[in-house]
């Protein structure tokens, strides 16, 4: 697969030895992580959260929460692996606490059907972002991205956005390898059937 | 091969994990149907949408006054 990369038994991830470090109380190797990561932890954390400030509290209690259990990171999984999952926890905290009531987990088999037979089968014109301005096709990505449902939005950021590959994403969401496999495919299936009504190729006459 | 069948290897397709063998099936089918042609195209097309146009950025000043929070904390032991 593309995304699983291949790393030589004598090459070590630049992370072991920055977390090695900062175990023995060197913060500037600490803070290197968080400079590395904190864009991608807020992005993950507000696909989860859709909300701006719980995102930006995700951040700071994800690193904190980190920095306080690194003695108990194993490494036998990446140190980004192992702070998304942290995050990714910290992330659905924020969301139960917000809806209160409403059952709030990635693992709850979402019951539909929509997009896993392509209906909207009509190509798309040629580079269809360039039809739209940058704020407006910022808005069309969001809009699309946020009404799939909590367990597909989070597969498709982490494995297709962040690049993590399919056990990666499965150990960060506490979810099988077929479970990520069949989310996935629903997602990207769901996304391009929704982006479809804004991206198709106009027949003459249409608006 | 059906488009049932062309669906179910639409994944590993984008993924380029499929073998040889099944590459040349799936050639075949999509030389003959336009609709799982378009569907592969398009699905292609959104992963590369959403890779390359962020929906969530986290501003600079943002960032760096995060930043300072947590490191504040970590040099205090947490």
């Amino acid at each position: 697969m593309a995304t699983i990369q291949v790393t030589g038994e004598n090459e070590q991830h630049p992370d072991v030895a920055l977390v090695a470090s900062a175990r023995t109380g060197d913060v500037q190797a600490f803070e290197t992580l968080v400079n590395k990561y904190d864009r991608q932890i807020f992005r993950i954390a507000q696909h989860i959260t859709q909300n701006r400030e719980d995102a930006q509290d995700v951040v700071q209690d994800a690193f904190l929460k980190a920095y306080e259990k690194l003695d108990q990171f194993q490494g036998n999984s990446k140190f980004y692996t192992w702070l998304v999952r942290i995050a990714v926890n910290e992330s659905l905290m924020r969301l139960r606490k917000r809806r209160t009531g409403k059952m709030v987990s990635i693992d709850e088999d979402i019951e539909t059907d929509e997009g896993s037979v392509p209906r909207d089968l009509a190509d798309w014109s040629p580079n269809p972002e360039q039809n739209y301005g940058q704020a407006e096709l910022a808005e069309i990505l969001r809009k699309t991205i946020q009404g799939l449902p909590l367990g597909f939005r989070v597969v498709f950021q982490l494995r297709d956005v962040e690049g993590l590959s399919t056990e990666e994403t499965a150990e960060s969401l506490g979810l099988s390898v077929p479970a990520v496999k069949s989310r996935l495919l629903r997602a990207r299936l769901q996304l391009r059937e929704r982006l479809s009504r804004y991206f198709r190729m106009k027949k003459a006459g249409e608006k | 091969m059906t488009c049932s069948e062309f669906l179910a290897l639409l994944d590993d397709l984008i993924d380029d994990s499929v073998s040889v063998e099944t590459r040349s099936q799936i050639r075949e089918h999509l030389s003959g149907c336009e609709h799982c042609e378009v569907t592969l195209n398009t699905t292609r097309k959104t992963i590369e949408i959403y890779r390359s146009h962020q929906v969530y950025e986290l501003p600079n000043s943002v960032r760096d006054r995060l930043r300072a929070a947590i490191m504040a904390r970590c040099k205090n032991g947490c």
